[in-house]
């Protein structure tokens, strides 16, 4: 299970950097975005991988399509193209030097984390309620950070709010402006 | 299913340092802004995966509470940064991050 899903992610993750049409790119994040919520079943998040289809893959990249569409940018980019010429193997060499460093950290960084130090996930297959994920993180979420929770949910507010205004056409001014000439 | 291996935390952890270099690549190598856009949440995702990686292995919930709180901010920021891109391809049709240049001194 673990292999299949890596191989999505993976999959997912290459198509959305090499794929030229960016809806192909937007359909293989949802690709990669199905193998991370399989990957969260896999390790007991079972809240957490239904909130990340629902919210990622029913949402986002709903959004992300709403924006292509919208704006017809659906055509191909062309990515033999290449305006700055020192800058893809520049990035590749770069990317890879932070994939061995992360590696390494990982690897060798075995020993930093003490297995089992915390209070311990409540497991649906030992406590025999299905719900027990969720419970854990609820009791976690509004005793521990209600004040973060509620911060996040002004911020939500604002990042609506704001959006609302970005996105309206301001036509509407120029238009008052012109008639008044 | 019968698992020969389980996997550890590290195979987790390997696999989102994997996807985050993949997405800081895309990053940096893309020009669609939209694109560009995804491969930040590529990057958001493998920072998700390795905090919940985290929290198997310490046997802690919090590591999947921040995950919420991750999810939630990714979802604003996917908000806004779209409202940015919607009004910035509306003066230039076809802007790539290249076209995008009034600040340069």
């Amino acid at each position: 299970m673990f292999v299949c899903a890596a191989a999505m992610v993976l999959v997912g993750a290459v198509g959305v950097i090499v794929r030229n049409h960016p809806v192909h790119a937007a359909l293989s994040l949802v690709l990669t975005l199905f193998g991370v919520a399989v990957l969260f079943v896999a390790q007991g998040a079972h809240f957490l991988a239904a909130v990340q289809v629902i919210v990622y893959a029913g949402a986002i990249v709903v959004l992300f399509l709403f924006v292509i569409m919208l704006l017809g940018v659906d055509n191909a980019e062309d990515l033999q193209l290449e305006p700055i010429s020192v800058q893809r193997p520049l990035a590749t060499i770069v990317g890879a030097g932070t994939l061995a460093l992360l590696v390494t950290a990982v690897t060798q960084g075995t020993d930093a984390v003490r297995s089992g130090s915390g209070a311990g996930l409540d497991d649906a297959t030992v406590t025999g309620d299905p719900d027990s994920n969720i419970r854990q993180i609820g009791r976690d979420l509004f005793s521990n950070h209600v004040f973060a929770f509620e911060l996040v949910s002004v911020l939500l507010v604002i990042a609506v709010v704001g959006t609302v205004l970005l996105s309206r056409r301001p036509d509407k001014l120029d238009a008052s402006s012109e008639a008044a000439k | 299913m019968t698992a020969a291996i389980e996997p550890t935390a590290t195979w987790y952890l390997i696999l989102a340092a994997l996807l985050f270099c993949i997405g800081m690549v895309g990053v940096m190598v893309r020009r669609n802004p939209l694109v560009m856009f995804m491969c930040v949440e590529l990057m958001l995702n493998a920072v998700n995966l390795s905090f919940v990686a985290f929290a198997k292995e310490l046997g802690d919930v919090r590591g999947q509470t921040i995950v919420f709180f991750v999810l939630v901010v990714a979802a604003a920021e996917v908000v806004v940064g779209l409202g940015i891109i919607v009004a910035i391809l509306r003066r230039k049709p076809q802007a790539t991050a290249d076209d995008l240049a009034e600040l340069k001194g």
